[in-house]
């Protein structure tokens, strides 16, 4: 009986294990550069900036303020109005469909590898 | 008995509150990649879950989340925990009902589940399907999470039968 419920533990583990990595295998295999950084709030999109020009970009919304930097092809929050600032901590992102994600601004930092909107093709 | 069953009710919830705030306290493992912790807490809920049931594993949880929240939390985290944490117990209360599996395979299904349910619950906020890739690598560390936690509560119950 105990043998069993280890047996069925270990099939639990190498399923979602499974799961996840070819899921992950597939985004390493089909990820591309991305070209542009989609800023959006609440789910709306409000602005998209090349990834090819380093830039500094102050992003306002009513729930607060992120600072978005451009940089060597890369995107990243460098500050963030929210007290956890778990946005900055993120790595800068620059693979299509990659994602950061300030959840009490409500805003999400979208990488697009083509102009209308790479991540469908991966996510 | 009655009286005794809930003193240690009462016992499990603060120990998990502590564990959640000690590990509230320790610097994240891999701050670049937020999500991924060890859900030291989740040692009491599992080993409540198989030591009393899913009604006192519950209670444990639902103490620890509001206590959690009004003494170091704000409403965003309390939102947070509560999604993963309903979707969480769900599943391992259902796991553990079928019988099939052992403390550590309850316990990988609740750190996925927790992970899981905090994604939904920002896409819902968000209102953007991005996440679901990052669930990927949130999945693979939720599962040798879960591994760790189940092993802990397996020493739990093992060691700890006379409560």
């Amino acid at each position: 009986m105990e043998r069993k419920k280890i047996r069925n533990d270990i099939i639990l583990a190498v399923c979602v294990l499974a799961a996840s990595l070819i899921a992950l295998a597939v985004f390493l295999c089909v990820r591309a550069r991305g070209s542009y950084a989609v800023v959006l709030i609440d789910g709306k999109e409000t602005a998209r900036y090349s990834l090819s020009e380093n830039a500094e970009i102050e992003i306002k919304s009513e729930n607060g303020v992120n600072t978005l930097k451009i940089e060597n092809g890369k995107a990243s929050v460098i500050s963030a109005s929210c007290p956890d600032g778990i946005c900055t901590a993120h790595r800068a992102v620059r693979y299509g469909g990659e994602v950061i994600v300030c959840l009490p601004n409500k805003l999400v930092i979208r990488i697009d590898s083509a102009s209308n909107g790479g991540v469908d093709a991966v996510s | 008995m009655k009286t005794k069953k809930i003193a240690f009710i009462g016992l499990f919830a603060s120990v998990s509150l502590m564990l959640a705030y000690i590990e509230a306290l320790l610097p994240p493992i891999y701050a670049a990649a937020p999500g991924i912790k060890l859900g030291l807490a989740n040692i009491i809920s599992v080993f409540a879950l198989y030591k009393y049931g899913a009604k006192e594993a519950v209670t444990v949880c639902l103490v620890r989340i509001s206590l959690s929240a009004l003494l170091f939390g704000n409403p965003w985290s309390l939102a947070y925990s509560a999604a993963g944490a309903v979707l969480s117990l769900t599943v391992m209360i259902l796991l553990k009902l079928s019988g099939k599996f052992s403390p550590v395979g309850v316990s990988i299904s609740g750190g996925v589940c927790h992970n899981l349910g905090q994604i939904l619950l920002a896409m819902l906020v968000l209102k953007t399907s991005g996440l679901l890739l990052y669930m990927a690598v949130l999945a693979v560390t939720g599962t040798l999470a879960g591994v760790f936690i189940g092993l802990c509560a397996s020493f739990m119950l093992k060691y700890l039968k006379k409560v």
